[in-house]
């Protein structure tokens, strides 16, 4: 128990895991509310674009996927209100569109020792103090800019036509909410990866969803799911030695199981 | 089209008026030349078929939608953010989603967020309102009952103290009988009646249910694309109306015991 934290990576890793877990829950409320999980899946694959960016001009890949990420959400976002695309095929385009330039862009860097694999599946090594101030802070901006207009939000994801007519700013919630969703993706990507990062953005909403019908509760019990998904998945992780954010992720689909089964029990 | 004025309109303030309005989508008029008056304390309905413009009327109203030519006004002044305020709205019910995790007075809360202001959270008082309004609607006792488990009449009428809670001049009601059963839907217009006699609201809603129209409204419009009646609801059968409206397959109309015509004729045989 004392060996896993005398390693400085696996400390910040749970640091890490700790702080990302309300992020990534009060974010999974409403993703979950709005059914916007393919939305997910959309902006954290075109993070990679926006990090092979980063490589390619030799800047912070996680302030260019920060970037990405809120272009790409915001853009499913418009056309899903406007134009003739429903979100479904527009997230098809441009999430294949920002992977294609990443791939375009790590062919033109000439930096070999890029660790994409990392930035695919997650990389707890990788995690370093300065990752740990920016997930501090942007975490915590989401939380609180979550928490200052969460009534708005809580009423446009019930009610989108009554909330319009009774004056809520529909449209800035809209660009907001995939604003957030953006940052939330990005910060995550390096403790559970690109390709994997989407499942915390549904899997504690859905699991908390399963056995309570009130929001507040909703919310405390989707915060636990995560951090003991993130917290559990981590220790797992390192005593099996296997891939940390595959764990992390399984950790909370087996939450969800259980959780959806005593869920169909108390009905 | 000829406007029927009734004495109503020279005792009673216009809350809704529209002059001449045109609204396209895709180069093609949806609504054409609606000019539409509903005055304090009465309930207009708005009767056509589906496709007829009656949800785009809805949203001209209520400011959602600009027409192309013409002129809204709502309370005397063109919709903005301030008549919003006293615009409640009462939607289809069935576009609600019922495993979404809020109480009875939750919903009811949310009428009153425009209310409370941005960055600020709903307090006591507001909680007080929201009681009261379940209150009126003999709904007290669900308050902390899951919004998801009430049954339609229910739902719809926890919707309506929603709209009201806020204390509008003027309620708007999309499709209102559709997914509730008619011994709730009856409860339902006796408490809109209610509702208009009370806080005397003017009260705009649309259906393609002419029955229930013609039964609760103290006038009516016919709408299909252009407004072919607008005046008391007894008027409205005559047979180049309806042709007018619903166009020549007359028969496949909903016909039931409220039809204003046969109630007519019967009290003639009597």
């Amino acid at each position: 128990m004392i060996e896993i934290f005398s390693f400085e990576f696996m400390r910040n890793a749970f640091m890490a895991g700790i702080m990302l877990s309300p992020v990534l829950a009060v974010v999974s409320f409403f993703v979950v509310l709005r059914r916007l999980s393919f939305v997910g899946v959309g902006v954290a694959h075109s993070a990679f674009g926006g990090i092979a960016l980063g490589v390619l001009l030799g800047i912070s890949p996680t302030l260019t996927a920060i970037a990405f990420a809120i272009a790409v959400s915001n853009a499913i976002g418009y056309t899903g209100r406007h134009g003739k695309l429903n979100s479904d095929t527009a997230i098809g385009i441009f999430f294949a569109f920002a992977m294609a330039l990443g791939i375009i862009f790590i062919g033109m860097s000439d930096q070999y020792n890029v660790d994409l694999f990392g930035y695919l599946f997650g990389n707890i090594l990788a995690i370093t103090g300065e990752d740990l101030i920016i997930i501090a802070l942007l975490g915590g901006l989401v939380l609180i800019s979550i928490f200052l207009v969460f009534k708005e939000l809580l009423f446009v994801s019930f009610d989108r036509e009554v909330a319009l007519v009774s004056g809520m700013p529909v449209a800035f919630l809209d660009h907001f909410f995939f604003t957030i969703l953006g940052v939330s993706v990005v910060i995550s990507i390096k403790i559970i990866g690109i390709i994997l990062v989407s499942a915390l953005l549904v899997i504690p909403g859905a699991a908390a969803s399963q056995i309570t019908d009130r929001y507040i509760p909703m919310i405390a019990i989707a915060i636990a799911v995560a951090l003991i998904s993130t917290v559990g998945g981590l220790f797992f992780s390192y005593y099996a030695d296997i891939a940390s954010g595959a764990t992390i992720v399984i950790l909370s689909c087996f939450i969800f199981f259980i959780l959806f089964i005593i869920g169909r029990c108390r009905k | 089209m000829k406007e029927h004025e009734t004495d109503i309109g020279n005792k009673k303030a216009v809350y809704a008026e529209l002059q001449d309005v045109w609204v396209s989508y895709y180069n093609k008029w949806v609504l054409k030349s609606i000019c539409l008056k509903c005055y304090q304390g009465e309930i207009l309905g708005i009767v056509g078929p589906n496709g007829g413009g009656k949800s785009t009327l809805l949203k001209v109203i209520m400011g959602l939608v600009r027409p192309q030519k013409g002129v809204v006004k709502l309370f005397g002044h063109r919709p903005d953010k301030h008549t919003r305020l006293e615009v409640g709205y009462l939607p289809q019910i069935s576009k609600a989603d019922r495993s979404f995790p809020v109480t009875a007075l939750d919903v009811v809360l949310m009428g009153l967020y425009s209310r409370v202001g941005f960055l600020k959270r709903p307090g006591n008082k507001s909680r007080k309102v929201a009681m009261e309004m379940l209150d009126r609607i003999n709904m007290a006792e669900y308050a902390e009952k899951s919004f998801g488990i009430l049954s339609g009449g229910q739902q719809q009428r926890v919707h309506i103290a929603r709209a009201l809670a806020s204390k509008p001049k003027l309620l708007v009601l999309d499709e209102p009988s559709t997914g509730v059963d008619s011994v709730a839907q009856e409860d339902f217009y006796e408490l809109l009646a209610k509702f208009r006699d009370e806080m005397n609201i003017s009260v705009i809603m649309v259906s393609h249910d002419i029955g229930v129209i013609t039964a609760h409204a103290d006038r009516i419009a016919c709408l299909n694309l252009q407004i072919h009646y607008h005046g008391e609801p007894d008027s409205c059968f005559e047979p180049e109306i309806m042709q007018k409206v619903y166009g020549k397959n007359l028969n496949i109309m909903v016909h039931d015991s409220r039809c204003a015509t046969c109630l007519k004729k019967h009290e003639h045989n009597d």
